[in-house]
């Protein structure tokens, strides 16, 4: 194979491994969307409370330091030295819990049978109190997060690659983080895990049964209010995937809650009903962007990874507004 | 009502407003006997699907809330339970319209209906086939989804899945509703099986008075939000203003309108 032949293959696999990391981030939306009909604008924010809480646990942090100092002229910042990974995301993931109950009992019920954009208007207010929190919780300076997941080139991908090409031509082999491979395989088994408890658990039909008629769920006595708890709980554990995977790959802070935009045209594509819409919408538009830089950016000046999404999605929206998974509207004839 | 029989459901002059503005009963009283099929007759408007919503109690996501009268199942107040504490006791609604969850299949519509119980799997799955054996098609269709299925099939659905609750009264809500008269006669005559044979009682809001009556064994007629008329199923069969306002039979000859007329005051006055 030739070098750019090779380029090229070495720019598709970057951009799966970038669209796996857009899909955790969707995959949030369309949980909380499909139960509840909610486009839950906080996503990216609870993604990066997640990995703020993570880190505070982590590394030992008082939660709430600088605010403590500043009232009581204290000196405290940790606790002691931290928490081992595990230990430090099981309680990371019962901080999520808590904060779903919360939501419920503070927001989602009063809300019940409102518009959609006033649920919406709702969530943008829950993703800036959020991000206050964080703040104010654990500071705002920029964190590592390591949890142990290895990152850096792989050598050996390199090694084999590099026999790949022809004779005759140079080539340095191809570079892939050992980082984004883990999350890909996170990301399926999680898919998996997600799909397997929505089809055959008990929970999971009727979360299914609340997506499609919340009134019905209700006569036959599902509770919407445990339904949602348990729904934002999965969110908020699917957001701790995608900050801890984020966090590692670039540092927590506060532009991490930005990349929930990156999903929006994720979610256009995919549909905003369907989990493995969220995946391959992902894998579309990480690859699309990626292949888009390679061959016209240069052409253009660059930079076209910051716009190339949302023009896709803007085509999407005006030939198949429903996404390619998204769920068909049935209609009888 | 006669005493002799159980009353299972009393309904107390219940008041129910919507939005806080919109007054929608104005005092509907009524009972239902144990193992009687009752039923709730109107037009459009006359407050008999919000009737069924206040007792299943499923008005508080319509912004709807009864501001007065009592409801009663079994003796006990029920009006401040939640849907899901009813379901547990017995009383389950079937909504106008059906109400399937679309994308699941025949059977997973089915098995949400037992959503609430903590029965071991293998008596829900016996239940599963008692639903089965009451709607034969719906086996036929278990593992196609429920949205895809005809109108007949989807109502079969929609009173099956109640009946996965093991519920002692069932609120059915416009059976009839967009289904051919054949369909029509076959939901009812299982209504009458399930009756019989699971000592299922119900409670029916119809439009369709012909066929309710037949089936029912008292009646209430509302108008307005209010209960005008109420008696055994086959009397109100039979009384005359019934006849001609409901079940569209007149005595014969052609009436003019100043009859009409007359008739109605005689209404306004029964209310």
């Amino acid at each position: 194979m030739t070098p750019d032949i090779l380029n090229t293959i070495e720019v598709i696999l970057n951009g799966l491994m970038t669209g796996v990391m857009y899909s955790l981030v969707a995959l949030g939306f369309v949980l909380i969307f499909k139960a509840s009909g909610i486009f839950n604008y906080a996503q990216g924010v609870m993604a990066l409370f997640a990995a703020l809480t993570l880190v505070g646990f982590q590394t030992g942090q008082i939660p709430f330091s600088h605010l403590i100092n500043e009232i009581f002229g204290t000196h405290v910042h940790n606790w002691g030295p931290g928490l081992n990974s595990v230990l430090a995301i099981l309680l990371t993931i019962l901080v999520m819990i808590l904060f779903a109950w919360l939501v419920e009992k503070l927001l989602l019920q009063y809300l019940v049978n409102q518009e959609p954009i006033i649920l919406f208007m709702a969530t943008i207010g829950l993703a800036f109190f959020m991000e206050g929190l964080g703040d104010l919780m654990w500071g705002a300076d920029i964190k590592t997060l390591d949890v142990g997941i290895p990152s850096g080139g792989s050598f050996w991908w390199e090694d084999v690659t590099r026999t790949w090409v022809s004779e005759g031509y140079e080539y340095y082999g191809m570079y892939i983080d050992l980082l984004d491979v883990w999350a890909a395989g996170i990301a399926v088994l999680l898919v998996t895990i997600l799909t397997l408890f929505s089809q055959y658990t008990k929970t999971g039909r009727a979360l299914r049964a609340v997506a499609d008629d919340h009134q019905a769920a209700l006569t036959v006595g599902i509770s919407l209010r445990s339904i949602w708890v348990i729904v934002w709980s999965i969110a908020g554990f699917v957001a701790l995937v995608a900050g801890i995977m984020w966090g590692s790959k670039s540092g927590v802070q506060f532009s991490l809650s930005l990349i929930a935009l990156k999903a929006l045209p994720v979610l256009i594509l995919g549909g905003f009903t369907s989990i493995p819409g969220a995946i391959i919408g992902g894998l579309i538009i990480g690859v699309g962007e990626k292949l888009f830089e390679f061959w016209i950016g240069p052409l253009v000046g660059g930079a076209t990874e910051n716009w190339f999404a949302y023009v896709l999605a803007l085509f999407f929206l005006m030939f198949r507004p429903q996404g390619l998974f998204g769920e068909r509207i049935i209609e009888r004839v | 009502m006669s005493v002799d029989t159980n009353v299972v459901l009393t309904v107390n002059n219940i008041e129910v407003i919507y939005d806080h503005v919109i007054l929608v009963l104005k005092g509907v009283s009524l009972e239902v006997p144990e193992g009687g099929i009752v039923a709730l007759l109107g037009a459009n408007g006359a407050g008999k699907t919000t009737t069924i919503k206040s007792i299943s109690n499923i008005l508080g996501t319509e912004r709807g809330e009864v501001t007065k009268g009592s409801i009663e199942f079994m003796g006990e107040k029920i009006e401040n339970l939640t849907p899901t504490e009813l379901v547990k006791r017995g009383v389950v609604q079937v909504m106008e319209g059906r109400h399937c969850f679309e994308h699941l299949t025949v059977e997973e519509n089915l098995l949400t209906g037992a959503y609430i119980r903590k029965e071991n799997k293998k008596q829900i799955r016996d239940d599963l086939e008692m639903v089965y054996s009451y709607f034969p098609r719906l086996k036929q269709r278990a593992s196609s989804q429920a949205g895809y299925t005809s109108g007949g099939e989807q109502q079969m659905t929609a009173v099956g899945r109640a009946l996965m609750a093991r519920p002692k009264v069932i609120l059915l809500d416009e059976p009839s509703m967009g289904l051919a008269p054949q369909l029509v006669e076959e939901i009812f005559e299982i209504v009458r099986d399930l009756n019989e044979k699971e000592k299922v009682t119900f409670l029916l809001a119809e439009q369709n008075t012909t066929v309710a009556l037949r089936y029912a064994t008292y009646g209430y007629i509302l108008e307005n939000g209010r209960v005008v008329m109420d008696g055994e199923a086959h009397s109100l069969a039979e009384n005359e203003d019934v006849k001609e306002f409901y079940l569209g039979i007149s005595g014969g000859d052609k009436k003019s309108f100043r009859d009409v007329k007359h008739y109605r005051r005689r209404k306004r006055w029964l209310a």
